[in-house]
């Protein structure tokens, strides 16, 4: 077990692109830590540096007390799981899962022991004498699992694991490899592209952008204060709704549009609004009028997506909820507005 | 290199030695021997050699005897090329179509390729023989007096001939595979749009060819300049006299029998470039490939 | 199909078309195949006569009573010129030279690509210049250069000069390249994680991993190294060292050069040196195939 510190991590390639800013934040012991971010943000790199398996261009990294820097991915005393597994075709689920511990001179029986216990946790008992390519997606995906779990290592890596599952795979996979980090105990980094995988995993979400940390917060601080437009539109699908509007005398005024609302912040000037679909009310006395285009079936909810004083923007109601295409009037739920800076994209 | 590579330095050395020093040793020394020496001239008796600078080069353009088997050459392996693809494309195209038999007929078309040039060579002396070949027989049908080591034109066409056939099977099988990797959805999507089978092959199935084709074409002039030596030596007995012959085949008579070693390293350098004129062509088409695919 | 209850009335079997298009396919495809066989099939079958009938007759296409007595002496009567060598010394030569050729470079190509591609060399890109510009010039352009370079170093008759100047060329280095840098990025990482060095990555993951194309480039190579003649004719004047594809030519030569020729006798020396190598291609073919298309050659 393990407390994780980057300080100042840095990594620049050697044609000069930067892919990680500056980067500096503590995972505590124990914690289940998520990168999020968009394809090239940065969020994998950061992880094969903590993993070793990338050089660090500046900046400290220490894995409990240890500074690791120049240590062998080997000697970090880590676990990684990939994104296409890595599992050595060749050898059979047993042998896949001893490789680590053969490697470093584990006795023949603790090794067996200890594949036997790690398979009975994962359910792979029975598919212990076959080889990666006779098995599932699903059961694949868990050797992988395996392969990090019989080490007893002080820190979990996972990038991507999930993105090679289906759907359904997908969901129940994800509770599996969070109840098993909850088991264990072991403090965990997980990077992701999927928003829903960061939100329902983490115990803390880092949100990356172009090589810089937009936000670092718990699910429900990232979801419901944005630090930026930037993560406003990123987590939560659907998307924050963002319109340009103005804010003069503690009133926000959406462009091209004459209502009225009370402002959550004391700012004058241009700002972008944002507001989750959830927090906006069909209602007949509403101060503001949606056109509706499209209904959406969701099931459980409709969407509706339309503009506001033609801005894109859309609305989520009760599945039984009376809508029709054409105008209608809404209300938006005065404490869940949020203020950006127009130019910036910052929370004010 | 891999995105991760290992940091060690003796090992990858020591991994790497033994090709290099069988290169150093008969690769670049060899080379650039042959380099320099085609700029002297040797004493046939070995007693030393002088510098002659271009002399051996400029021998060689004055040489009616080299011309002749240059323009041989050209015509050899523009024959032999054209030839062998064409047979091993039609072949590649019917068995990429039929259903039945479809292995049966891959193996009976592709094993051939493991005949050794020499060995064809030695079936097409039995084929063309004078008085009871069945192919000498079949030309006489024709009026043609068809004599084997005798006749110029005839050790030719029996060259080509057997060298053609010697051929077939590898342009058959990275044709037919070539033939195999374009996706059924293309060649679906061409019968919906277009209802003439040879519309089809012209304008959808022959274009995405074209890269194997490309390749093939470089690998047959190689094929025609430097393995058919086999199979000339054997139709020509190992006798040289007014019979045709390709450029290799001459700087190994003039090297080995005629000891003309300045000369026959001329030869050799004039060779290196063109093959290497050969294999830049081809990099480059490679390097298109690559980026098409 | 089902729908015969309802069109029952009027119900005629559809004639069967004969598809004149399919019927073409594999007329042009028989052609070709026996384009392909007769000519070593007609070989057979000549070599199962006795001299006279061929030198007479000229090649035959029927089965004679004299293949066993043929292929017996061809193995094991002792000729060429100097009366002191027999097919079997020739078929063990040349499978010297395939294997040794084929092994021998199997075994230095994997290592030099593995260096190449495994490790963060700073002369890696040299290294593979120095090595892929050997791709560019055939041994056939180098012979006489080569074979001076044997003599210096005294290698004639030696199955190490007939061999190892064989290898000095990059095929297999390349092939093994392209194939390292196909395996997945994360198979490395993942064993550096479960901590193993290079070598036991070599050994442990990459080298179980290459099975399949071993033996592609194993059957190229092996077929290549086989069917070699102008090297082993300039390496080899010790006809203790010739291999059959070598010794084909002096054999047919002596041979053919007798009042009767021996042509039955040469037929199943030539046939002979065709069964291994055919042999190898026909049952591995898929091997084979996807060797030679994947690599390049």
């Amino acid at each position: 077990m393990a407390q994780v510190s980057l300080e100042g991590i840095r990594k620049v390639y050697p044609n000069g692109f930067q892919a990680v800013e500056s980067t500096s934040f503590t995972i505590q012991d124990g914690e289940f830590v998520v990168l999020v971010g968009p394809s090239g943000c940065g969020k994998s790199t950061l992880l094969r540096m903590i993993a070793g398996l990338e050089d660090i261009s500046d900046g400290t990294l220490k894995i409990g007390d240890r500074v690791v820097n120049d240590v062998d991915p080997a000697d970090r005393d880590i676990a990684m799981v990939f994104q296409n597994y890595a599992l050595y075709p060749h050898m059979t689920v047993r042998k896949n899962i001893g490789y680590g511990l053969k490697n470093r001179g584990t006795p023949a029986t603790e090794i067996s022991a200890k594949v036997e216990d790690a398979a009975k946790m994962l359910n792979l008992t029975e598919y212990l004498d076959r080889k990666p390519a006779q098995l599932s997606g699903g059961q694949r995906q868990r050797v992988a699992m395996g392969r990090a779990v019989v080490r007893d290592p002080a820190l979990f890596l996972f990038d991507e694991p999930l993105s090679n599952l289906d759907a359904k795979l997908r969901n129940q996979m994800r509770i599996e490899i969070k109840a098993l980090q909850r088991r264990l105990g072991t403090t965990a980094v997980y990077v992701t592209h999927d928003q829903v995988e960061a939100m329902t995993m983490a115990d803390r979400i880092i949100v990356l952008n172009e090589g810089r940390i937009e936000q670092i917060g718990t699910p429900y601080e990232v979801y419901h204060n944005p630090a930026s437009t930037f993560v406003a539109s990123f987590m939560g699908a659907p998307p924050m709704n963002l319109i340009e509007a103005e804010v003069a005398e503690q009133q926000v005024r959406i462009n091209g549009y004459d209502g009225l609302m009370p402002a959550p912040a004391a700012y004058v000037g241009p700002v972008t609004l944002g507001v989750r679909p959830e927090d906006v009310e069909l209602n007949n006395q509403g101060s503001v009028t949606f056109r509706v285009d499209i209904l959406e079936e969701l099931g459980a909810h409709r969407l509706l997506h339309g503009t506001i004083a033609e801005q894109p923007f859309s609305v989520l109601v009760g599945k039984d909820e009376d809508v029709q295409t054409g105008e209608t009037r809404v209300t938006l739920k005065p404490d869940a507005l949020r203020l950006f800076d127009a130019e910036t994209g910052k929370t004010l | 290199m891999k995105r991760a590579g290992f940091d060690n330095i003796w090992l990858p050395v020591a991994l790497l030695l033994p090709q290099l020093m069988i290169i150093a040793i008969f690769f670049y020394w060899p080379a650039g021997w042959a380099l320099q020496s085609s700029f002297y001239l040797q004493d046939p008796f070995g007693f030393g050699s002088t510098f002659v600078g271009a002399d051996n080069y400029t021998s060689l353009i004055g040489n009616d005897h080299y011309l002749r088997v240059a323009w041989f050459t050209v015509v050899f392996s523009i024959l032999v090329t054209f030839f062998s693809l064409a047979i091993a494309l039609l072949l590649a195209v019917k068995a990429d179509k039929v259903l039945r038999g479809a292995k049966s007929y891959r193996t009976l078309l592709m094993w051939v390729y493991a005949i050794a040039p020499p060995v064809a060579g030695f079936l097409g002396i039995l084929f063309f023989d004078q008085s009871t070949g069945p192919m000498t027989r079949f030309f006489q049908m024709f009026g043609w007096d068809f004599k084997l080591g005798v006749d110029y034109n005839a050790t030719a066409t029996a060259m080509i001939i057997v060298s053609v056939w010697k051929q077939i099977p590898v342009n058959f099988i990275f044709f037919l595979s070539g033939l195999q990797s374009i996706p059924r959805s293309v060649r679906e999507a061409a019968m919906i749009d277009n209802r003439s089978a040879t519309g089809r092959f012209w304008q959808v199935t022959f274009p995405l060819l074209a890269p194997t084709a490309f390749f093939l074409l470089i690998i047959n002039i190689t094929y025609a300049l430097f393995d058919t030596f086999g199979i000339i030596d054997a139709l020509m007995k190992s006798n040289p006299g007014n019979n045709p012959m390709t450029l290799v085949y001459k700087v190994y008579l003039d090297g080995f029998r005629g000891n003309d070693l300045g000369g026959s390293s001329a030869q050799s350098v004039v060779l290196m470039v063109l093959v290497l004129a050969l294999t830049v062509f081809q990099f480059r088409l490679v390097e298109r490939r690559i980026h098409y695919t | 199909m089902a729908d015969t209850t309802l069109e029952a009335p009027a119900a005629t079997r559809r004639p069967r078309r004969i598809r004149w298009e399919t019927v073409g396919d594999h007329v042009v495809l028989i052609l070709g195949s026996l384009l392909m066989m007769l000519p070593p099939l007609i070989a057979l079958t000549t070599a199962s006569h006795d001299a006279v009938t061929i030198h007479r007759e000229g090649l035959q296409l029927t089965l004679g009573d004299d293949l066993g007595k043929n292929f017996k002496n061809a193995l094991f009567e002792k000729g060429g010129f100097t009366k002191n060598v027999n097919g079997m010394l020739m078929l063990m030569n040349s499978f010297i030279l395939g294997i040794g050729f084929a092994v021998g470079k199997i075994i230095i190509s994997m290592m030099a690509a593995y260096a190449i591609v495994y490790f963060r060399l700073r002369f890696a890109t040299l290294a593979f210049w120095i090595i892929f510009t050997t791709l560019l010039l055939p041994l056939e352009v180098r012979i006489l250069p080569s074979y001076e370079a044997i003599q210096k170093l005294g290698l004639t008759n030696t199955y190490t000069g007939l061999i190892v100047p064989l290898i000095a060329s990059a095929t297999g280095t390349f092939f093994f390249r392209q194939f390292f840098l196909s395996v997945p990025e994360e198979l490395a990482e993942a064993a550096r994680i479960d901590g193993a060095g290079p070598w036991k990555f070599f050994i442990d993951i990459l080298v179980p991993l290459s099975r399949t194309m071993i033996a592609a480039i194993f059957i190229i190579m092996f077929v290549f190294g086989w069917n070699q003649y102008l090297w082993p004719t300039l390496i080899t004047t010790d006809e203790s060292f010739f291999t059959l594809v070598r010794g084909i030519k002096q054999i047919v030569l002596t041979y053919t050069d007798a009042n009767i020729p021996e042509h039955g006798l040469a037929l199943a020396l030539a046939i002979v040196a065709m069964i291994p190598p055919v042999a190898i291609v026909i049952f591995f073919q898929n091997w084979f195939v996807k060797g030679l298309t994947e690599s390049d050659k």
